[in-house]
C-alpha cells in the first residue's frame, strides 16, 4: 500500500514542492541559527540566492564536527521550550550528537516511518516486535511510532534477553520483527539452539532491518535463517536527520526511496565536494526541507550510495538511493588499498563454510598494516583433518586476495565462537595506533 | 569394525583444553587415548573415550565444536616390525594413513589409532594382510589399574 500521495509526485511536482520548501528553509536557518547565518556569510550566499533546488549547490555543507562545535543546542532553530523529544546517538569519540524534535517534527517523523513501513509490507494487522535497543537511540521510538499509526500492534520488546524475546515472538504471534540484521540473525540463531524453527514455529512473515548496512548476502543469511518466504526489507536513516524514516526499501527490492517531499538528495565526491552527476556513486548528502527543530543543510552522511531515477513498479515515483556500498567512516585503509567491510562480508558468505559471524583485527607491525579475519565456520563444515581445514583457510584467503586486492591472515573459529551483537555490530578492531 | 573418535576443534585461548577436560570430567567420562597438535591458530584435539557418543553431546552443549569420526583401533604384538608390518600391508594396497596415534601400550600388546583415507578399503586390507582390529566396545572399556 502506498500510504501518501507525494510518494506518487512527478519528478517535476516534486521538484517545484522542493524548491518551495527549500527557500523556506533557507530563511528560516538563516533567521533562527547564528551558526548557519556565519556559515552562509562566510560563503557569501544571502537567503535570497537560493530560488530552488538548482541553487543547492551554492550553500556550504553541514558536517557532524558542526554538530560538535555546537554541543548540545547551536544548530537548534527553536528553543528548548519548544521541544517536544531529544534524543542522542553515542559518539565512539567524545561528546554524542544531539537532537531534538518539536511536535510538528514528531508528526512529520511519524509520518516518514510509517510510509516506510508500508513499503515493507507492514499493515494494520501486523503485531510487531521491536528489538532495537529503547531508549536515546532513535531506531526502536522511530519504528515504534510509525508502526503505530499504520495501525499495527507494538511488542516493545526491547533487545536482551533473547530467549524471552522468542517466547513472546511465539505467544504473541508476532507477525513483523524490527531488528538490526546482525540481530536478526541471532534471535534465529538461538531459536535453533532452543529447538525453535522460526518458519515452523513462528509466525514472523516481515523484517524491517536497519540501523546497520544490510548487503545482499547478509539478505541471503536471512532467508536462510528465517525461511526463504520472508519479506526482507531495509530501512534508511540517521538521528541527525531525523531517526529512520528518510528512506526505505519497497518489496521490489531496487533501491530505497527516500522521502523527498521532506529530504534532498545529493551525491558529491567525498574528497573534493563536488556534486556527482545523477547515476554516479559518492557520499550522500542530506538537506532536510521540512524540520523545525534541527534543519540541517547539506548534511555530508558519509554514506556512499548512487541515486536511482525513474518510476519503480511499485508504482512510487520517488528518487531512490541504492543501497549503500558503505560508510565513509567504516572504510579502512590497509596498505594504502580502500575496503569496506561490507566487501569481505561480501567475500566470506560467498564461502559454503563460513556462516554469518566474523571480525577483522587490523594491526601493524614494522610499519606494514596487517589485517586478520577471523571467520566462524558453520557446524557443519567443520572437519578433524588439518588439511581440509588449510585448505579452507587458503581458499578464503585468494578469494579475498582477488575481491579487494590485499593479502590477509585468515583465522578460522569454532562456530558460536565470536561475539554476538543485539543493536549495530562492531567487527572491526582497529590496533594500529594503539600499541 | 570402527572406533568412533572424538575430536574437537580448538582456537588457541588459554584455558579452552582445560574446558573441555572439565566438561568430561563432570560427565564421568575417561579419555583412554588423545593426540593433540596445533597450527597457529587452532588445535584439532583427537581422542579415544568411553562413551564417544554422550562426549560429543555434552562438549556440543557447553559451546565446544566436536564431532565423532569413524577409526581403526589396530592391535599389534609388543614386539619389533609390527608398525612396520601394518604400514607395509596399507602401502601395498595404495592405502594412505592420514594420521595415527598410541592406543594403548602393555608388556603383551601395542595398538594403534589409526586413519586412512579409504575406509572401506582399510576394512579389506586388513583382513587379506592379517591385522587384527580391537572390539568397539572393548576399546571403550580399557582400563588401567
Ligand atoms: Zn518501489
Amino acid at each position: 500500500m502506498i500510504l501518501s500521495k507525494e510518494e506518487t509526485y512527478s519528478p517535476s511536482e516534486i521538484e517545484n514542492l522542493q524548491s518551495e520548501r527549500l527557500r523556506k528553509a533557507i530563511q528560516y536557518v538563516y533567521a533562527n541559527v547564528p551558526a548557519y547565518r556565519a556559515k552562509m556569510e562566510a560563503a557569501r550566499v544571502a537567503p535570497a540566492d537560493i530560488r530552488s533546488v538548482a541553487d543547492l549547490g551554492k550553500l556550504p555543507f553541514t558536517t557532524k564536527q558542526d554538530l560538535r562545535d555546537n554541543y548540545p543546542y547551536g544548530l537548534f532553530a527553536v528553543g528548548v521550550g519548544k521541544l517536544a523529544r531529544i534524543h542522542a546517538s553515542s559518539g565512539t569519540t567524545g561528546k554524542p550528537t544531539v537532537v531534538g524534535y518539536t511536535p510538528y517534527d514528531m508528526e512529520v517523523w511519524t509520518e516518514c516511518v510509517a510510509r516506510i513501513a508500508c513499503m515493507g509490507g507492514a499493515t494494520a494487522d501486523d503485531i510487531a516486535q521491536i528489538c532495537f535497543g529503547y531508549g536515546m537511540f532513535t531506531g526502536a521510538l522511530g519504528l515504534h511510532y510509525g508502526l503505530e499509526k499504520i495501525g499495527a500492534a507494538i511488542v516493545p520488546s526491547s533487545t536482551g534477553n533473547t530467549q524471552k524475546q522468542l517466547l513472546y515472538m511465539k505467544d504473541f504471534g508476532a507477525t513483523l520483527l524490527v531488528a538490526t540484521p546482525s540481530y536478526a540473525l541471532r534471535i534465529a540463531e538461538v531459536a535453533a539452539e532452543i529447538g525453535v524453527k522460526p518458519e515452523r514455529d513462528l509466525t514472523i512473515r516481515t523484517a524491517l532491518v536497519g540501523s546497520e548496512l544490510l548487503t545482499e548476502a547478509m539478505r541471503q543469511e536471512m532467508y536462510k535463517a528465517w525461511g526463504a518466504g520472508l519479506n526482507v526489507t531495509q530501512n534508511y536513516g540517521m538521528s541527525e536527520l531525523m531517526g529512520p524514516g528518510v528512506s526505505g526499501e519497497c518489496e521490489k527490492l531496487c533501491g530505497m526511496h527516500i522521502n523527498t517531499d521532506h529530504f534532498i538528495p545529493e551525491v558529491i565526491d567525498p574528497a573534493t565536494g563536488e556534486v556527482l552527476p545523477a547515476g554516479e556513486r559518492g557520499e550522500l548528502v542530506i538537506t532536510c526541507i521540512t524540520k523545525e527543530a534541527l534543519p540541517l543543510i547539506r548534511y555530508r552522511t558519509r554514506d556512499l550510495t548512487r541515486l536511482l531515477v525513474g518510476d519503480c513498479a511499485c508504482g512510487r515515483r520517488t528518487a531512490r538511493m541504492e543501497n549503500l556500498s558503505g560508510r565513509t567512516d567504516d572504510m579502512i585503509k590497509i596498505r594504502g588499498v580502500n575496503v569496506f567491510p561490507s566487501q569481505i562480508e561480501e567475500v566470506l558468505l560467498g564461502v559454503d563454510e563460513c556462516g554469518p559471524h566474523y571480525e577483522l583485527v587490523l594491526t601493524r607491525r614494522n610499519h606494514t598494516d596487517a589485517l586478520e579475519v577471523k571467520v566462524e565456520l558453520l557446524p557443519a563444515a567443520l572437519s578433524d583433518s588439518y588439511g581440509d581445514l588449510e585448505k579452507l583457510s587458503r581458499g578464503i584467503r585468494t578469494r579475498l586476495k582477488s575481491a579487494l586486492g590485499i593479502e590477509a591472515k585468515v583465522t578460522l573459529a569454532s562456530p558460536n565462537s565470536l561475539q554476538r551483537f543485539e543493536g549495530k555490530a562492531k567487527r572491526v578492531t582497529d590496533l594500529r595506533n594503539v600499541e | 569394525m570402527f572406533v568412533k573418535q572424538l575430536s574437537v576443534f580448538i582456537e588457541n585461548r588459554k584455558g579452552r583444553l582445560e574446558q573441555v577436560t572439565k566438561e568430561l570430567t563432570r560427565n564421568d567420562i575417561n579419555i583412554i587415548a588423545l593426540s593433540l597438535a596445533d597450527t597457529n591458530e587452532y588445535g584439532l584435539l583427537r581422542m579415544i573415550v568411553s562413551d564417544p557418543v554422550a562426549a560429543k553431546d555434552v562438549l556440543c552443549a557447553g559451546g565446544f565444536s566436536a564431532m565423532l569420526t569413524d577409526v581403526l583401533a589396530v592391535r599389534m604384538q609388543n614386539k619389533p616390525g609390527q608398525l612396520y608390518h601394518m604400514l607395509n600391508v596399507f602401502t601395498g594396497a595404495d592405502l594412505n594413513v592420514e594420521y595415527m596415534y598410541v592406543l594403548d601400550s602393555s608388556a603383551e600388546y601395542g595398538s594403534m589409532v589409526v586413519k586412512v583415507a579409504d575406509a572401506a578399503k582399510a576394512l579389506e586390507v586388513i583382513k587379506s594382510g592379517g591385522l587384527e582390529l580391537f572390539d568397539e566396545k572393548a576399546v571403550y572399556s580399557i582400563v588401567h589399574k
